[in-house]
């Protein structure tokens, strides 16, 4: 069973802070990392290539640094990897980047996608089930458990209230939930491998460009675009309520837990 | 041209879900300053019936497509039946929960329909000058808000977060079209097999996944003070947390604990109760995105970092106002 | 003059950190507290090839070098002492010395499943009277047809009671000196062999010291390491790999260390502001950082020489001594920083202050390292 693990690199988010005097982002220091979703893919797709053999393949979007998440999955026992790196993919949005990423997947042999449900730096859990769309095959998304069982695929997908055992036919795309898999960690032998055994291939435009109409990719391609970004407001100094009645506090509570939509 | 504001109402076992009605609120807005219509989608089966909870809540007309299909939410037959719904009705915007139903079905629409999808929104309005909607989402784990448009495609599209849009007052006397969109479904479309439905139980306790903490300190008095949190944090579906003394004394496992030498959280509301607030605790939970903290020492550092502080004995405040939440529960 | 790391060591190093952080810091107090061998991490380091980081593929390990095998001690020495010990023993004193030595037999017998993690080792050379002068081992090794008989004992061997394999320092030949010593390499079921008190020690107390005990203990011949005689170049020589670790050990510490401190001094507030504000942490922390800066360089650049097979063993010296002074400088000052807070076994730093002491002395005191060093400048 081949299966493509689609890979984002993104900058560690709970690392992130604000600077309280000019209240932006210091994104100086901000370590970046494999998406924990998309790394809990790779993990998954290890195990199911531990049980019923075949080949795993990473494919990320990004700058050239990117090829350092990319290495860390073959350093945990993925294959090969390819990263798909042009001028031409920069400023995407869900829609351009999972038509750029269908038209390199158009290019593999695969049965199984592994997408990670969303990624942390934009938790916009779209690109799985657009590249999904754009390769008319069956998506299976919030997996929380996948097994192979007789060449069908048997997912179980997490709702809020309940889950779904489904199974699907190949090929097919199943997004990935961080719960699904406790990522291995990179073995030594596996980091040396990485880089001395394995290989990043970088893929640009020319690569696909028989797969996809250009108009699609890029910030070209972009149906949506950022208007504007702003840091919240910080935080006020607080209400403190002295010499009030038990009841009176409660009031209080409650009209703040209503404000929020807590209650 | 395209006009009016759809909603994709989302039904569980035929109930319709409480994000389609915070849609509906939402989108009501901004229909009056298109001057337009709100149209709700219904997709599933024996539900017509009830098409009417959606013009209750405010919208002017509903459209409900009724299949065998429908009944359990799966991707392609319900991709198939908003697509064609959108497809034959070409509207300007097009709002989904951001669910886990909203945010599988939202992007594969999207791309059916190639037009751009803003997931997750916390704030929708319309440009009065452009009349285009202007999305707001978090993004970068919550550090920052980013506000997206989408142009020159159409329908314009966004999920948008439960909880966070006001539910319109329900009227029984509003009434509206309703309108059945016949599909005709084949096996093609269900290309994926459910073999099992199972209901969630709930799962051990992650206070870091928590969205609601009730906290303990030493002003517990003793193990039995956590109970008391119990109720409370059940009454308002979190967990119980705790800081280090009272592990340290035994009252509570280790996993509760945060701060410095615990976990670090960051839940939607942190209640603090009988929390001097120690560096080491605070470090553990300032950034909670609402703290409120009950503390018989209004000099208490806790006080400094929380939103709402209550200077007041917690053995009081704490049983009312679990009671005063189930009360507020069972009203609605 | 490259000072940067290459990407593969850059790669494992993150994955160290990973595993460090994950792995082995979160019970680095408990098995301090309770003196306890952390056999769980044993099993992981296992898993992830930690037990054969510089050792050729062929043999089971994992084709990395000396300088991934210290950035691995460094990353986990950051939040356990005692977690390093154990693999740096293992890997240092007995997988290399077989490697080095041993005959091709002995190498698919032992240095395989040492490499792979199947077997844990040790070394014995310490004995009640032969500390730094090695040459007075009590310890006899008397050929007896087809084995040697082993009579004599050894104290304070790391991983004793928990090695499959000890390469153990006897002497062969008492009139000949160092020159009469041997190696050998005993399974720990060999009969006659038994292991005897533990000893309670000051720091690094998950990890274990015990006395080696051997009572006609019948070693097989072809378990002789290397030639008859030849048992003090093989202790040296295991020993000045050994420091390479040792260094690196007293490095993490150091580091360790301070990155607690930097966090602490950052959060703790006293006088209205935090004390991290104040000059004097400020002067103690860039002071600190800086010796850290050049114990590191110390570190790397052994390694290096010892992977590009050029002489190391005084940069070794010059390493373990500087780095694990280093260590016992840096956590004694950082508890200062902490206070009281500092004192107590709610943070790291008690720990590490008791745990750094051991760097200078084990695998040859500083004043040994000196006399190494200053050897080299006749």
């Amino acid at each position: 069973m081949n299966i493509v693990v689609c890979v984002k690199q993104v900058p560690d988010t709970t690392e992130v802070k604000l600077d309280p005097k000019t209240n932006t982002l210091i994104r100086k220091g901000v370590p970046s990392i494999i998406n924990p979703d998309d790394k809990s893919g790779i993990e998954s797709a290890l195990r199911l290539k531990e049980k019923v053999g075949g080949e795993v393949t990473l494919l990320s979007m990004g700058p050239p640094q990117a090829e350092v998440a990319l290495r860390e999955g073959l350093a945990m026992g993925a294959d090969k990897a390819i990263l798909l790196s042009d001028r031409a993919f920069g400023g995407a949005d869900t829609w351009a980047t999972s038509s750029t990423l269908a038209a390199a997947l158009k290019k593999l042999d695969y049965d199984v996608i592994i997408a990670g449900r969303q990624a942390i730096d934009g938790d916009t859990a779209q690109v799985g089930p657009q590249i999904a769309e754009h390769l008319e095959i069956p998506q299976v998304s919030y997996a929380e458990e996948i097994n192979v069982e007789e060449g069908k695929v048997v997912v179980k997908r997490q709702f809020e209230d309940r889950y779904h055992i489904v199974e699907v036919n190949t090929p097919c795309l199943i997004t990935s939930l961080s719960e699904l898999a406790e990522p291995r960690y990179m073995s030594v032998k596996g980091t040396f491998d990485a880089y001395r055994e394995k290989d990043v291939k970088v893929w640009g435009l020319d690569e696909i460009e028989d797969t996809v109409d250009k108009m699609n990719l890029g910030l070209k391609g972009s149906p949506t675009r950022v208007k504007k970004s702003f840091t919240k407001q910080a935080k006020g100094a607080g209400e403190l309520l002295d010499d009030v009645t038990a009841e009176e506090a409660v009031e209080a509570i409650v009209t703040k837990l209503r404000e929020k939509h807590i209650i | 041209m395209s006009k009016d504001v759809y909603v994709l109402a989302e039904q569980r076992d035929g109930e319709i879900q409480k994000v389609s009605f915070e849609l509906i609120g939402k989108a009501k807005e901004l229909a009056k300053d298109l001057n337009q219509k709100v149209v709700a989608i219904l997709l599933g089966s024996n539900i017509k019936e009830k098409a009417h909870d959606l013009i209750e809540y405010g919208a002017d007309e509903v459209i409900y497509t009724e299949d065998e299909m429908l009944k359990e939410y799966v991707t392609e037959p319900y991709t198939k039946a908003t697509y064609e719904i959108i497809k034959a009705n070409d509207p300007e915007i097009v709002l989904f929960g951001a669910s886990s139903i909203g945010r599988d079905l939202a992007p594969r629409v999207s791309a059916r329909l190639h037009t751009g999808l803003t997931a997750d929104c916390t704030g929708l309005e319309i440009d009065l000058d452009t009349k285009l909607l202007m999305m707001t989402r978090p993004a970068f784990g919550g550090n920052i808000m980013a506000t997206i448009i989408c142009e020159n495609h159409r329908p314009q599209m966004a999920t948008v977060r439960p909880g966070v849009m006001d539910v319109l007052e329900k009227e029984e006397s509003r009434s509206g079209k309703i309108n059945e969109f016949p599909i005709e479904f084949n096996e093609k479309d269900m290309n994926i097999k459910i073999r099992k439905v199972l209901k969630r139980t709930k799962k051990t306790v992650d206070i870091t996944e928590a969205n609601i903490l009730v906290s303990g300190g030493r002003g517990l008095g003793d193990k039995k003070g956590f109970n008391k949190l119990m109720k409370l944090s059940e009454a308002l579906g979190g967990e119980i947390a705790s800081s280090r003394a009272n592990v340290d004394e035994g009252w509570i496992e280790k996993d509760y604990q945060v701060g410095q030498t615990g976990k670090t959280v960051r839940p939607d509301l942190y209640i603090a109760t009988g929390i001097s607030g120690a560096i080491q605790h605070l470090a553990g939970m300032e950034e909670s995105e609402f703290i409120i903290s009950i503390n018989k020492d209004s000099g208490a550092p806790i006080f400094e970092v929380s939103d709402l502080g209550i200077v007041g004995d917690l053995h009081d405040i704490v049983p009312k106002l679990t009671e005063e939440i189930e009360k507020v529960k069972n009203e609605s | 003059m490259d000072f940067k790391l290459p990407k593969e060591h850059l790669l494992a190093k993150k994955m160290f950190k990973d595993f460090a952080e994950n792995e082995v810091k979160p019970i680095a107090a408990e098995i301090d507290e309770e003196e306890r061998f952390p056999t769980e991490t044993v099993e992981k380091l296992k898993k992830y090839g930690f037990m054969g980081i510089p050792m050729p593929k062929e043999y089971g390990g994992e084709g990395a070098d000396t300088l991934a095998y210290v950035l691995s001690v460094e990353e986990l020495a950051k939040v356990c002492l005692t977690t390093t010990t154990i693999y740096t023993a293992h890997t240092s004193l007995c997988s290399h010395p077989i490697y080095k030595y041993g005959t091709d037999e002995q190498k698919q017998k032992y240095l395989v499943p040492l490499c792979k993690g199947e077997k844990l080792g040790a070394f014995g050379l310490t004995e009640p009277s032969a500390g730094t002068d090695a040459a007075m081992q009590k310890t006899t090794a008397v050929k007896k047809g087809d084995h040697y008989v082993l009579n004599g004992s050894k104290i304070f061997i790391t991983n004793s009671g928990h090695a499959d394999v000890y390469i153990i320092i006897a002497m062969t030949d008492r009139s000949k000196g160092t020159k009469g010593c041997s190696a050998f390499i005993v399974e720990s079921d060999f009969p006659g062999f038994t292991v005897g008190k533990k000893e309670k020690k000051m720091g690094i107390k998950g990890s274990s010291a015990c006395e080696l005990i051997f009572k006609n203990c019948i070693v097989p011949e072809e378990n002789l390491l290397g030639k008859e005689g030849k048992g003090f170049k093989i202790a040296m020589q295991t020993l000045d790999v050994g420091r390479i670790g040792i260094a690196a050990q007293a490095l993490g510490l150091a580091e360790g260390a301070l990155e607690e401190t930097v966090n602490y001094v950052n959060e703790r507030k006293q006088f209205g502001r935090s004390i991290y504000k104040f000059q004097n942490t400020q002067f103690e922390l860039a002071d600190m950082r800086t010796k850290i800066e050049a114990a590191q360089l110390l570190v790397y650049k052994v390694a290096r020489l010892k992977d590009d097979n050029l002489p190391y063993t005084t940069n070794a010296a010059m390493a373990k001594l500087y780095c694990s002074e280093l260590a016992s400088d840096v956590t004694r000052r950082c508890l200062q920083l902490f206070g009281g807070y500092g004192y107590t076994r709610e943070y790291p730093i008690e720990r590490m202050m008791r745990d750094a002491k051991i760097t200078e002395i084990y695998e040859g005191t500083s004043e040994v390292q000196k006399m190494v060093i200053a050897s080299s400048l006749k």
